[in-house]
Parts: structure tokens; sequence; C-alpha cells
């Protein structure tokens, strides 16, 4: 494998991990603060409609982002009002939003567009995001190694790609070295405690709960109209689920979460570049190569990760003891 | 006199439903005094505590706080009032640092850093000042259960709490660190602050308050000057009728040796050895009581003995070996050769806590021929048993269609013991009999184990209240660090005796320094080394 070749895959890592990587810190906020959100899937399906939808009939693709995240953010307040209001099992509450917007995307796209449940392709300058060229990127292009790396790999991105990577750091910045995320953190882990300082759990959750529904807006948004040129029924293919195995994995913590999101962009990356592979003379089908992220998926959570902690309030509804 | 109280309460009340937990209760109390509220439980004391700390809203009444009438609609307004509040059950993050809990909901800003920065200055103040050491640094789950305790008041001092309300302090404390919070409490007294104390110890409340007020039922039914009162006024006001609290039994007539322990020993799951050569004999009509701080080896004994856990030694019942790992080493083989045991955590172990009264009272003896019907079970019959036995042993609520989750502490005991007492076992194994269980329901249980003994039978009690040890056993053995630390007979050993025992400290004539005791049972009492 040349340099070329290995760049190219790299290339397509960080582009195949963005998504995966703003809905696994969406899930971060949302765990963290005690909610479980296995919606994340729905979250980014109906923003990656939404967005793809708005943008091509808008031409806009800022309307589409901001579509994408308002439509988001309503999947992940129905999640709040179910599971913090009403007290409502917080897994059912993710498995029927990921239905709903598996059938509700098809329905509405069939109805808008007539194209069979998808929305028209979008072109660059009218509804798709463009990669944009970090500076000297040209001008280093000579550069032997550094040339390559920082041209091909880490330059044209769009613009969704560099949020996504600065998420991270601005994460854990957010969880543990402000007041609001010491709360959140605490919320998750003892709803008492934060109930008997005096500051609303109710709140808080909400909050955790919105800021993972304007995360998963942005992976929707992105995977719509950065990655793929338009949205095609159920286009997210199980990323929320990976993202939620990636958050296991990274046991909770932001700069882990980038590890493992890298981790299965990888695997996709390979399983997408290598159709077929030999291996020791034996042709490995590319349905394999293709199914390696989900394997992976399994291997990790039937037991590689090492004891994961979740946070320990997670899954459970608050309610005052008398 | 003309200090305002610092707490005054006119004619709060509270109803739950068709539940009156809080009915016209006035109460005063006076700044810099610590004033002890006790009652059994469901008298209605938490849910005062809780409208003062803002958790519930009363349905009448009016609050006044240092002569000022206050709304109390939420534990912010509790908090800025200057009521600092440590819960029975801590509200502490586990994973967090000291330092994280103390500053949780009072941050000085949005960021950090200088959040905490600030709290360690104050925190070191605060532990100089009151003797309240703790490592700002430490998470709370690496913290003994007395340290964490510190915690919650000194996130309480930290808020600027006056006003200090502590619910049951000492129910998950040893003797010696609860002798070190009510010198800290003293402390806190001296600097101005007001207490109260909620708890149904009454050996507590004469040891510590300045004024004690009685709840009953919801209502309030007493308020009087400690020193003025003794322990049997006191349980008489709480019960609305005179308690025994000795219980009254005739001396012992031991018979043949029953249950023969030699050499036991048990390695629990992560290799650590619990019992380390544990020997002893209980004899027919004799009572022996294990005393000992909780985890050093008394669980496990008990678990042996039951035949849920295994062990190596030699254990004999009425001379016949009983099988301590083969296939024969199960509770209903125990069971079947007259060894009830009524465990010491009796939601766990004792009970299914969504069952009926009638199933509950049936497990274990599922087999018992009067229960069954050929293939099927004789519901019927069992049902007419357990309200046979809920009669004979004054369950309230007497109905057997009762969830077990729905009886209080005292009547969830009271199922277990009919249950188990009811098949006149040889031998009776019994853990912590009055955990959590009301005064008046302790006398009767007690009742019921020395007529248990009284019928010929052996028992053995293990418990960590050394007030019950010491009324109840015809002979105490003390437990420390899987090791029996030697025998006593209650009318020639007291409190303290077997207090220092307790500690592993066997030369109990010298003047022996709490810091000592707080090591050997690995409790940090002061600063960590």
């Amino acid at each position: 494998m040349d340099l070329n070749t290995l760049i190219q895959i790299l290339d397509s890592t960080i582009r195949l991990a963005t998504p995966l990587l703003l809905a696994c810190l969406a899930g971060l906020f949302s765990e963290r603060a005690g909610v479980f959100d296995i919606g994340l899937e729905a979250k980014m399906l109906v923003a990656a409609f939404f967005s793809a939808a708005v943008a091509a009939s808008t031409g806009s693709v800022w309307l589409g982002l901001l579509a994408g995240i308002a439509a988001s953010m309503v999947f992940a307040l129905i999640h709040g009002i179910a599971s913090i209001t009403f007290r409502g099992d917080q897994l059912i509450s993710g498995v029927a939003l990921n239905f709903l917007a598996s059938g509700m995307t098809v329905l509405i796209a069939r109805d808008w567009f007539n194209q069979g449940g998808r929305t028209p392709p979008l072109d660059y300058g009218s509804g798709r995001f463009e990669p944009i060229t970090l500076p000297y990127a040209d001008a280093l292009a000579g550069v032997p190694v550094l040339g390559p790396v920082y041209g091909g790999m880490i330059s044209g991105h769009s613009i969704l790609v560099y949020v996504a990577f600065a998420m991270v750091p601005l994460t854990w910045y957010i969880l543990f070295r402000t007041r609001f995320g010491l709360r959140l953190r605490a919320v998750g882990e003892n709803p008492g405690a934060v109930d008997t300082a005096g500051i609303s759990v109710v709140r808080l959750r909400y909050s955790a709960v919105l800021i993972a529904g304007v995360l998963c807006g942005i992976a929707g948004a992105y995977l719509a109209t950065g990655l793929a040129a338009g949205f095609v029924r159920d286009m997210t293919a199980g990323r929320g689920f990976i993202a939620l195995a990636a958050l296991i994995f990274a046991k909770w913590r932001p700069w882990y979460a980038l590890g493992a999101c890298l981790l299965f962009g990888l695997l996709d990356a390979i399983g997408n570049r290598y159709q077929s592979i030999e291996l020791l003379g034996i042709s490995v089908p590319a349905q394999l190569m293709q199914a390696l992220p989900y394997i992976l998926t399994v291997v990790i959570l039937a037991g590689f990760v090492g004891k994961a902690i979740p946070p320990r309030a997670g899954g459970e509804a608050y309610v005052k003891e008398r | 006199m003309t200090t305002a109280p610092a707490i005054e309460l006119k004619g709060i009340s509270k109803a739950f439903g068709p539940v009156q937990a809080n009915k016209d209760i006035n109460i005063r109390v006076m700044p810099g005094t610590i004033h002890g509220i006790i009652g059994e439980n469901g008298a209605g004391k938490s849910t005062l505590m809780s409208i003062l700390y803002g958790f519930y809203k009363a349905d009448a009444g009016e609050i006044f706080i240092g002569g000022k009438k206050t709304a109390i609609p939420d534990s912010q307004a509790a908090i800025a009032a200057g009521i600092g509040m440590v819960f029975q059950h801590f509200k502490l993050v586990e994973n967090f640092t000291v330092l994280e809990n103390v500053v949780l909901g009072a941050e000085e800003g949005a960021w950090l850093t200088p959040s905490l920065a600030k709290a360690r200055k104050l925190l070191t103040e605060l532990a100089a000042e009151y003797e309240l050491n703790v490592d700002p640094d430490a998470l709370i789950q690496d913290l003994g259960v007395g340290m964490q305790q510190r915690v919650e008041i000194l996130k309480a001092l930290y808020r600027q709490a006056e006003i200090l309300i502590l619910d049951e302090p000492t129910g998950v404390l040893t003797p010696a660190e609860a002798d070190h919070l009510f010198r800290i409490l003293e402390g806190l007294r001296a600097q101005g602050k007001t207490i109260i104390l909620i708890t149904h110890k009454l050996r507590e409340i004469m040891e510590v308050t300045d004024t004690v007020s009685v709840m009953r039922r919801g209502e309030m039914t007493a308020t009087v000057k400690t020193a003025e009162t003794s322990p049997e006024l006191l349980a008489e006001l709480m019960v609305g009728r005179k308690v025994l609290l000795r219980v009254d039994k005739v001396p012992a007539k031991p018979g043949k040796t029953v249950l023969s322990v030699d050499n036991l020993r048990v390695v629990d799951d992560k290799g650590v050895e619990r019992l380390r050569g544990v020997s002893l004999n209980v004899r027919a009509g004799e009572i022996l009581g294990i005393a000992g701080v909780a985890g050093n080896g008394q669980s496990e004994l008990l678990q042996v003995l039951g035949g849920i856990r295994t062990g190596t030694g030699r254990i004999t019942l009425n001379g016949e070996e009983i099988d301590l790992t083969g296939k024969h080493s199960d509770a209903g083989t125990r069971r079947a050769r007259g060894i009830a045991h009524v465990p010491e955590d009796r939601h766990r172990e004792g009970l299914i806590l969504d069952f009926f009264a009638w199933e509950n009272v049936g497990f274990g003896y599922h087999h018992d021929p009067k229960y069954n019907r050929g293939l099927l079970m004789d519901n019927d019959a069992l049902r007419r048993d357990t309200e046979a036995k809920i009669a004979k042993f004054d369950v309230r609520p007497a109905d057997c269609w009762q969830t077990a989750k729905n009886f209080s502490g005292g009547n969830q005991q009271k199922l277990v013991i009919a249950r188990e007492l009811e098949r006149n076992p040889d031998l009776l194994l019994i853990g912590q009999p009055t955990r959590g269980v009301d005064i008046g329901a302790i006398e009767f249980i007690h009742q019921q184990i020395v007529a248990l003994r009284d019928a010929g039978k052996a028992v053995l009690m293990v418990s960590v209240e050394l007030d019950e040890i010491l009324s109840l056993s015809d002979r105490i053995a003390v437990m420390f660090d899987g090791r029996i630390m030697g025998e006593r007979l209650p009318h020639e050993t007291n409190e303290r005796e077997l207090g220092l025992m307790m500690a592993g400290i066997t030369d109990t004539d010298r003047d022996v320094p709490v810091q000592e005791v707080a090591a050997n049972l690995g409790h940090t009492v002061g600063a960590k080394p």
C-alpha cells in the first residue's frame, strides 16, 4: 500500500467518522445526564431528510442545516417529554422515535418530491456543503509526506467536519471545566444530590437532551448535504447505533469517543475501498468487508471494552423519594 | 427571653391522599440548641423535615425562621434561609471528589476552576474550625460512611447553614463514629448553630439533645427538656402505651449442645478470608448473641449456617455433621433439619417485596404437604395458614393480599419471623432482629425470641445494636476481623468493654483513645495520615 492509498483511506475515514462523532457526542451529553438515547438514529434521519429537503427547495445549504437541527430538536423534545416529564421508559421512547423517523421521512419525501422517497440530488453551490481548502494547502502540496497529508487528508472537507472535530475539546471543556458540566454529570450519577442542592433536575436533563438534538441535527445534515448529495431512505444505516457502541467503547468520555469513532470510520473506509480482498489465498467477500464495523460493534459490546461503567442514574426517571 | 426561635412551625399539616402525615404541628427550636425529634417509623418526622427543606409544600401552616415568616417552596429557598439537611441516605455523587460534591449547586460562577479553588480554601477553614477533616480530593466512593456523612455536613456549612437537620444520622455509624459525630454536633452548637436531630434511638436523644419533641401518628405529642425526661417516658409518648425497654426474662436453663461450630473458614468471591477459624457452641434453651461492627464476618457466619454460602470446617447440629460444600449444603436441607433462618437483610434475602404476604409466607416451605394437593399448590391452604400467622403475630394490615412492600419495616420483619418461628425449629439463626423496626414491634419480636428459647430451642442472634445484644443474650460472643474475640456473660460486661472488643482491643482495662478504635476499624477519624 503506497502513501497515496493510505491518505485516501484516512481522508475517507475522517469523512465517515464525522457523523458518528457528532452522534456519539450527542449521546454523551444525553447519557451523562442520565437519559439513555437509542433515538440518535431517528434524530439523524429526520435531520438528514429535512436538511436535504429544505436545501433542495431553497437552494440554501445553511437553511437546510437549520431545518435539520430544528427537526432533530423536535424529536429530542419528544424524547424529553416522554422520558423526563412523563417518566416513561427511555428505551421504548427511543425505539418508537426510530420507527417514526424511518417511516415519516419516506412518506413526506414521496409526497413532497415524488421521487420514490428521496430528495432531488443536490449540487455544490445549490444545497450541498462545499469542501474547504485550508490555507497553504496548495503551497505545501510539493512538500513530501506533509504536503499530501495536509492537502489530501486534513484539508478539503466541508465545514461540518471541522465543527465535529472541534466539538471534542469543546465537549470536554464543558463537561469538566464548567458549572453546567459539573451539574450535568452529577444529574446522571445521582439526581437526588442535584435536587437537594436546589437545582432543577428536569431543566438540566432537558438541556442535555436538547444539546443532543442539536448535535444529531448537524450529524444528519452532514450525511445528506455533505457526505452524500441528497436524502435516500434509511440513509443513516445504523450509524446511530454504531455511535452508541462507540460511546460505550469510549466509556462516556469525549476524547475516547474521538478515538472510537475514528476506529469505526476507518473500518467503514476500508470496507468501502476493498470491496474484495485476497487474504491468505481466500477471497473475502465484499459483504464481509462492509459488515466489518457492525461485526466490530458486536465484538466490542460483547466485552472487549473492559469494564465500562455507565452513568449510575442512567435510564431512570427521577422521582423524589418520600 | 427576647431571642426569637431559630425555627418556629405553626399549625403545619400535610396529607398524602387519605394519609394525614402531619397534623397541626407546632414546634419552636431555640438558636444554639440541639433539638431532638423522636418517633416511630411513619410517625411523620421525615415528612415534617421535608416540608422544612422545601421538598413538600404543607397543606396548611406557617414557617418562621429567626422570627421572620418564610415561605419555603423549594430546596433553593431552604438553603437561602440558612437550612442545611443531612439525609439518611446521603445525597452525594459517588464518583466525584469531596470538593466537587461540596461545590455542586453552590458554584461561584459558570467556570469551575475559581469555584473549586475558593471552596478548597473555605473547606480547610471549616475543617479546622469544626474538626471536620476530610481530604478534599478523595473520591466519595473511596470514603467510609462516617467520612461521607462529614462531607454532607460540610456541604451544609459551605452553604452557610445556620440550622442543620440530621435525619437518622447514626443508623450507619459504628459506636465510636457516632460518639465522634455527637462531639462535632456539640462543637457546632458551641458556635451558635441550631441542630435538629431526627432519630428513633432513645439513647442518642438522652445523650446529646437539649430539648426533644415526640411525634406519634403525624401529631406532635410532647416537647420536653431532655434533662427533665427519661427514656421510659419518651418511649411511652412515642408508642402511646407503656413499653418495656428491658426484656423481661427468666434465667436461661441451657440443655445439651444443639449447634457446634469448629474452625469455620470462609473465603469470599474476591479471595478475602472473611471467617478465620470460628468456633462456638449454642445450647438448647439459650440465646447466643454475636456482637460486632458490621462487616467483621457475622454476615458470613449466618450465611454459612443458613446454607447460602459455602465454607470449610466442621459444623454439627444435635451431634450430626452438616454438609458444608456438597450437594446437601443448600438452605432447603438445613431447614428440613430444623434450622430456621431470619436473614439480616429482609429485603434481599427474607422477602420478595413485590409478592403478596401469603406468597412470602410460603417461601422455602413450598414442599410442605399441607400447602400441596397432588401436583398443584393448595394456595387456599397457604392463605389460611398465612392469615393464622398474621393474627398470631399481630401483623398490620392484617391482609394476606397486601404486597410485602406495603408493610412497614416492623411488620415485614414479623412476617419473616412468623414464617420461620412457626416451624418450631431446633435452631433459630436471626440477624439484626429489629433493624428498622418500631419500638412497639421491637418489644414483641424480643418476646418471641425469648419464648422460643424458653421452649428449649437454641438461638444464634447477630446484631450490631449493643443494647439488643446486652438485653437479650444469655451469652455474648464478640466478632472482629473474622474471629471470635472472646465471650462474655451479659451481667459481667458493659457497652464499653464490648465496644473495645468489637474494635479488636482485648486489653480493655486501659484508657483507649478514639483514634485507636477508629484505626482498628479501618475508618478514618480526623485527618488522613
